[in-house]
């Protein structure tokens, strides 16, 4: 009996702490420490939230793109801009939806406004946005656009050039 | 010889019309005569005792814009007799933020400051406008309207910091008296503005 029971509490604590893994808050420091790292990567970094159409929509070319270059040395990384307080409620039923093999992060900032121009100066802070950086090539460029899927893989493979 | 000079002269102005980005802090701003809920017209120049306006873009679907909307109400509250009133601007061009909507949403919350349809969405355009919302602080000076500063409300969208800044109050408070803002210009995320298809 003992034994079903600790069973059980393993098992339940094992769906929280995958429930809980879905979308992991991040402070900024710690999502630019990732993405300036040289080593060899091509880092997607694309901003978005729930709660923004265009980016919804753009969501799933993302999903494609490391999908079709999983063999790649590609990190696509969709960073929620949502507020902190609506990880639960909204963002991760949204992304627990959407499915995918992307990883998924919040950031975690209350002060957006400094997060901008560190990622980019040509970033006005409108959503969707998105940085391309691969920092042992020297490459990163920011997009505050939508893009399509053609238009993203292009983008993407001309930083294998 | 004359049409190679107007060619020119043609493809410069439209190089120029595309290199414009909107405003920088320091330039003139354009006055406007826009739609107003109130079913009559608003300028700026219809406020002759004015020291200058807060500006801002805005509209009614955008989480962000939600989250700002007691905070911009506050401002026209805190200012307006000041001689800083507000005139909030919606320029999407999206279903929710319809003119009808504006109207609605406006008598709902009382809006004591003007809410005008940049229906052509020229206004935004020339500001440099990206998003909602998206605050100019404008001086007047003589004729002109000295574009003072440009971006954030505060540095706390959601509301849960009590020790936010306070972006534009800290620039009007210091413009009535007399003196520059310490900080002309700050960023923010906000909903992209929706505009029209050009094609």
């Amino acid at each position: 009996m003992k034994q079903i029971v600790v069973l059980i509490c393993l098992v339940m604590l094992s769906a929280v702490s995958l429930a809980q893994q879905v979308v992991k808050p991040i402070k900024f420091s710690v999502l630019e420490q990732r993405y300036q790292q040289a080593n060899d990567t091509t880092y997607v970094i694309n901003f978005w939230a729930t709660w923004c159409g265009p980016c919804v929509k753009e969501l799933p070319n993302f999903l494609q793109l490391q999908n079709e270059f999983k063999t790649d040395k590609l990190r696509v990384i969709l960073v929620s801009m949502d507020f902190r307080s609506k990880l639960e409620t909204n963002v991760e039923p949204f992304v627990k939806k959407m499915g995918g093999n992307c990883e998924v992060v919040l950031l975690d900032e209350k002060d957006q406004g400094f997060v901008i121009d560190n990622v980019s100066e040509k970033w006005s802070g409108a959503l969707p946005g998105t940085l391309i950086i691969n920092k042992s090539k020297g490459i990163g460029s920011f997009y505050e656009q939508e893009f399509q899927y053609d238009e993203l893989k292009k983008t993407y493979l001309n930083t294998k050039k | 010889m004359k049409r190679t000079i107007l060619m020119l002269m043609l493809c410069f102005a439209t190089t120029m019309a595309f290199a414009q980005s909107g405003y920088k802090v320091g330039d003139n701003a354009t006055d406007f005569k826009l739609k107003n809920v109130n079913g009559k017209t608003v300028s700026m120049a219809d406020y002759e005792s004015a020291k200058g306006f807060i500006v801002v873009f805005t509209c009614i679907h955008c989480p962000y814009a939600k989250a700002y909307e007691s905070r911009i109400m506050q401002l026209d509250k805190q200012f307006a007799m000041k001689g800083y009133p507000v005139i909030a601007i919606n320029s999407n061009d999206y279903p929710e933020d319809s003119f009808d909507n504006m109207k609605k949403r406006s008598t709902e919350m009382k809006y004591s400051f003007p809410y005008a349809f940049d229906e052509s969405q020229d206004i935004a355009k020339a500001y440099g406008a990206t998003k909602t919302p998206h605050v100019f602080v404008l001086k007047k000076a003589g004729s002109n309207l000295k574009v003072e500063y440009i971006g954030a409300i505060d540095n706390d969208t959601e509301g849960s910091d009590p020790a936010k800044i306070k972006y534009v109050e800290n620039a009007v408070t210091a413009l009535l008296a007399n003196k520059t803002p310490a900080v002309t210009m700050t960023k923010a995320i906000g909903c992209g503005i929706k505009w029209k298809k050009t094609t």
